[in-house]
């Protein structure tokens, strides 16, 4: 294990953001700019069925109304939303049948993001759905899939031949009303992934998803749908990377997820879109709405997310918990560097009785950072029983840094207990010491320390996404020793 | 003059002060009525504190300035036998005790006294007459009328209030007891303001007692600034025990100079609606900055603990600690936010906040925030909501005790980490007895707490038997 970690710290030194790579494929754009016209323009270009493009035009109606939210903990300079172009896809987008038809260039760049999209990864066992500039690319593994009927695809093509589905749970969680950014994503989002697990069903294949930005000047706005189904388990797992930039790109994301009676969602994320260079010149916003509801008794969602990408971060994955019974998790490790700004944290509201939560959350902070954790509890006044843990402890790296907990927590009935404890201090002196003295230089030692912080919530994230975020910590702190 | 007003708004306030601006400004110093002119002006621009703002996000002040209030600015600092009126009922405490009658400072000889050792206490608005540079030297200095709209508000319409100032180097044996008493017979709007300074290495102790006579709709928006010099200790208590119709604001200010300790303990046993605000700034090392509260609130009581510490030096210390207890429909909100600036490397910072809720239309809304931007610190923050531990009742139980007794006693235990925190052993005493009593429901919202009315004959207590 020892011998796996120095490899890895030798492998991550000296290297930066490995993924800042762009891709020269023909794209298919919009004009830049948002009108009701742009949002026709998408719809016809996906050729959806007529309820879609309303609630995309009510979306947008709505979102005209709204004004942006400024109460989050970061600063950034005013985004232009006519400025933005809303839709861009790889030219020549045929429906795959094999890889061979697939356009090589394309390919490469899977390769290069290290992607198991092809055949010979299937040792890996992992379906992937890719969504490069927002237009899925590819899925594999649609046969093993379709065996146990589950349905995993890109949401245009989850349109085109499971409309009823979609029509039955899209808003459902987060409805276009819900925000700024969910309403603009409503208006405009081109693809995502759409997941639905039969009843009974437990997935055989661990799903996947890779988003990708590639444009220049595109917001990538996706959305995702998961349905479980009575008794149905399914883990899902979400990656995402851009390349090196020097504009800032907006990212606006939906997350939702249906998880009824007996049901069980394991939703992990590696949020690594590019950052910004040391100046904070560049960098992705990443604005996402990320929402799951534990909708039947004994239901179960969990939500592992390590994030250490993008420039200004602003997500809350949150779960509703309705059904009798039912548990929320949610395990984070937030790594700010150079200029980053993250506001990230949770949301659980206990509706239903004997409700259990738990909140892990570790930041850490470098550099000029800030890293906020921002988490509600509630327990309604008929969540009987209801039971919260939270624990968010920030580590500080640098005296430029800062790292803050706002946690709110709103409690409606008498037999429910709710805890929420955090320390935030920097690293201590001693570990630092142990480590130095039995020869461990400085960067490997805070690497070390900084991994075992963090491995309680690592060590929730499926194999292969814990090794990549492991590497993915020393690569974001790297440089800020000193 | 007397001002009545059906419901009470920004607009109609800013009419009220440009009537009545003369008798307020002819009893201020200049400087003072430039600090007056500056806080209308924030007053005007922000007006109350509404429901969007983030700390006020659970309480509502709307429903409370739907009263007829009635104004009276003409002086009524005067010389009265406050103990026809009054009397403390902590009868160990051996206090120097000043009174503030509807907001006014009533006194038995003079209006402002200085004691041998130099310390003076007295009239706010009489000291701005005798002593008006120590007032300019610090009045509003600390009160951040610019970030608090109810403060501003305040310091707009100042008039009265208390005054204290101790000279460098003195230790005051005797507690100062400052007792604010709403008795009227017609909703009043009140914003009494005090001003306490603690020269270098004194030692002050403050026992500041909020009561209501009658049962009158009452507002009362008290502002109070403390300036603890280099080295100096300041205890500083507030019991508030107010009727069910009463609304209690208080905003306090402190501002502390290096390794000087400042302590205060907010006790809220009764009141309808009372939100506390405490900001506490740390410009200068190695202080000492420990509040503690307790609230005990039944009925529909709101009751509202918003409190701020800035540390903006190093190697400051600071521990907040607020323990509540709910009943029936009552509400508490808890916002408390460290804040440890760039240059405030060492900070230790703990912040704590614990409720118990009786009943399911109970609600506790807690927010500890921190927000730290420097790296050598020790900073951690709980807060918990629940019921009582079910296994210390087992045991509790376990040893022959009935489930009320073992409730009780494991409430008394839960409010006692605060109680004792209490210096003053009379003052401890009582507030452990006021605290047992309340919580065994013998001290129910109509019988006044430590008001025995005007008769010294201990009051016979109606058990309410539906809380047993």
């Amino acid at each position: 294990m020892k011998n796996d970690s120095d490899k890895i710290l030798q492998e991550v030194t000296g290297s930066d953001y490995k993924y800042g790579f762009y891709t020269d494929i023909e794209m298919d754009q919009a004009p830049p700019g948002l009108t009701e016209d742009t949002i026709r323009f998408i719809s016809a270009k996906k050729n959806e069925p007529e309820f879609m493009l309303e609630f995309r035009l009510k979306a947008f109606r709505h979102w005209q109304t709204l004004k942006e939210p400024e109460w989050a903990h970061v600063e950034y300079p005013p985004i232009n939303y006519q400025d933005l172009i809303y839709y861009s896809a790889p030219r020549k987008r045929p429906k795959y049948d094999s890889l061979e038809e697939v356009d090589p260039e394309l390919l490469e760049t899977f390769e290069k993001l290290g992607i198991p999209l092809d055949e010979q990864k299937s040792l890996a066992g992992v379906a992937v759905d890719a969504v490069m500039d927002s237009v899925s690319v590819g899925s594999t593994f649609k046969k093993t899939l379709g065996e146990h009927g589950v349905i995993f695809c890109s949401f245009s093509e989850a349109l085109q031949k499971h409309p009823e589905l979609i029509k039955k749970h899209m808003g459902s969680v987060v409805p276009y009303t819900d925000n700024f950014f969910a309403a603009l994503n409503s208006a405009v989002f081109s693809d995502g992934s759409f997941a639905y697990i039969p009843k009974g069903v437990r997935c055989p294949l661990e799903l996947s998803t890779y988003f990708r930005i590639n444009a220049a000047n595109t917001g990538q706005f996706e959305r995702t749908l998961i349905v479980a189904e009575e008794g149905s388990y399914v883990s899902y797992m979400e990656g995402c990377t851009a390349p090196i930039r020097d504009e800032h790109q907006l990212h606006a994301a939906i997350v939702e997820i249906i998880a009824h009676k007996d049901a069980e969602v394991k939703y992990s994320t590696v949020q690594n879109w590019w950052p910004g260079d040391k100046e904070g010149k560049g960098g992705v916003y990443n604005f996402v709405t990320k929402r799951g509801i534990c909708e039947g008794e004994h239901s179960k969602i969990s939500w592992t997310q390590v994030e250490t990408g993008s420039a200004v971060t602003w997500k809350y994955p949150s779960l509703i918990l309705r059904g009798d019974n039912s548990t929320g998790e949610f395990y984070s490790v937030a790594v700010t560097n150079n200029k980053q700004q993250a506001d990230t944290g949770t949301k659980m509201i206990h509706l239903g009785k004997n409700t259990r939560s738990t909140i892990i959350s570790k930041g850490i902070s470098a550099g000029r950072s800030n890293n906020s954790y921002r988490g509600l509890v509630k327990t309604s006044k008929k969540a009987e029983n209801a039971r919260n843990f939270s624990q968010c402890d920030s580590l500080l790296l640098g005296d430029q840094c800062g790292a803050h907990t706002f946690p709110y927590l709103d409690v409606g009935n008498r037999s429910s207990i709710v805890e929420h404890e955090a320390t935030t201090s920097k690293i201590s002196e001693d570990q630092l010491f142990y480590c130095l003295q039995r020869g461990i230089d400085m960067e490997g030692a805070i690497g070390l320390i900084v991994n075992g912080y963090a491995k309680e919530v690592l060590s929730k994230l499926p194999m292969e996404f814990a090794v990549e975020a492991q590497k993915l910590l020393s690569i974001s702190l790297e440089g800020s020793v000193g | 003059m007397e001002t009545t007003y059906s419901s009470l708004n920004k607009d109609r306030l800013i009419e009220l002060f440009h009537r009545e601006q003369k008798s307020m400004t002819e009893l201020a110093t200049p400087l003072v009525n430039r600090i007056r002119q500056h806080a209308l002006s924030r007053f005007e621009k922000n007006g109350f504190p509404s429901k969007q703002l983030e700390n006020w996000r659970f309480t509502d002040l709307t429903p409370l300035l739907n009263t007829e209030f009635f104004f009276d600015f003409s002086n009524k600092s005067r010389s009265m036998d406050v103990e026809k009126i009054f009397t403390c009922d902590v009868y160990d405490l051996d206090t120097f005790s000043i009174t503030l009658l509807n907001g006014w400072f009533v006194y038995k000889s003079a209006p402002l006294t200085k004691l041998d050792n130099g310390t003076i206490i007295g009239s706010l608005a009489k000291a701005m007459e005798v002593y008006p540079e120590l007032v300019d030297q610090y009045f509003g200095k600390a009160a951040k009328t610019d970030v608090y709209e109810l403060a501003a508000l305040n310091t707009a319409f100042v008039q009265d209030g208390l005054f204290i100032y101790v000279p460098d180097g003195v230790t005051l044996e005797k507690p100062v007891q400052l007792i604010n008493i709403v008795n009227a017979d017609h909703p009043v709007f009140l914003q009494p303001r005090h001003l306490i300074i603690v020269g270098k290495g004194s030692k002050i102790t403050l026992v500041h007692c909020d009561h209501s006579l009658t049962h009158n709709v009452s507002f009362t928006n008290i502002l109070t600034e403390i300036f603890a010099e280099d080295n100096a200790v300041v205890d500083h208590y507030k019991i508030q025990n107010k009727g069910r119709n009463s609304a209690l604001i208080t905003n306090t200010f402190i501002r502390q100079k290096k390794s000087s300790s400042v302590y205060s303990n907010m006790i809220t046993l009764n009141g309808g609606f009372t939100k506390n605000i405490l900001d506490v700034s740390l410009p200068e090392p190695n202080c000492r900055s420990e509040h503690f509260g307790l609230y005990l609130v039944d009925s529909n009581q709101h009751v509202d603990n918003q409190v701020y510490i800035d540390h903006i030096a190093p190697d400051n210390y600071s521990n907040q600690l607020f323990k509540g207890i709910l009943d029936d429909e009552a509400r508490a909100v808890f916002s408390g936010k460290v804040m440890v600036r760039r240059h405030a490397q060492h900070t230790v910072a703990h912040q704590n906040n614990k409720n118990i809720l009786l009943t399911d239309d109970a609600k506790a809304n807690t927010q500890p925030h921190l927000e730290i931007y420097a790296d050598d610190v020790k900073c951690s923050h709980g807060a918990t909501v629940g019921q009582l531990d079910p296994e210390a009742m087992f045991y509790l139980r376990s040893r022959g005790l009935c489930e009320r007794t073992a409730r009780q006693l494991m409430m008394i235990a839960f409010a006692g980490e605060v109680v004792q925190k209490i210096s003053i052993q009379a003052l401890q005493e009582r507030i452990q007895h006021l605290v047992e009593k309340r919580l065994k429901g013998e001290l129910s919202i109509c019988d006044q707490c430590m008001l025995h009315c005007n008769s010294k004959e201990p009051t016979a207590f109606n058990i309410d038997m539906s809380k047993i």
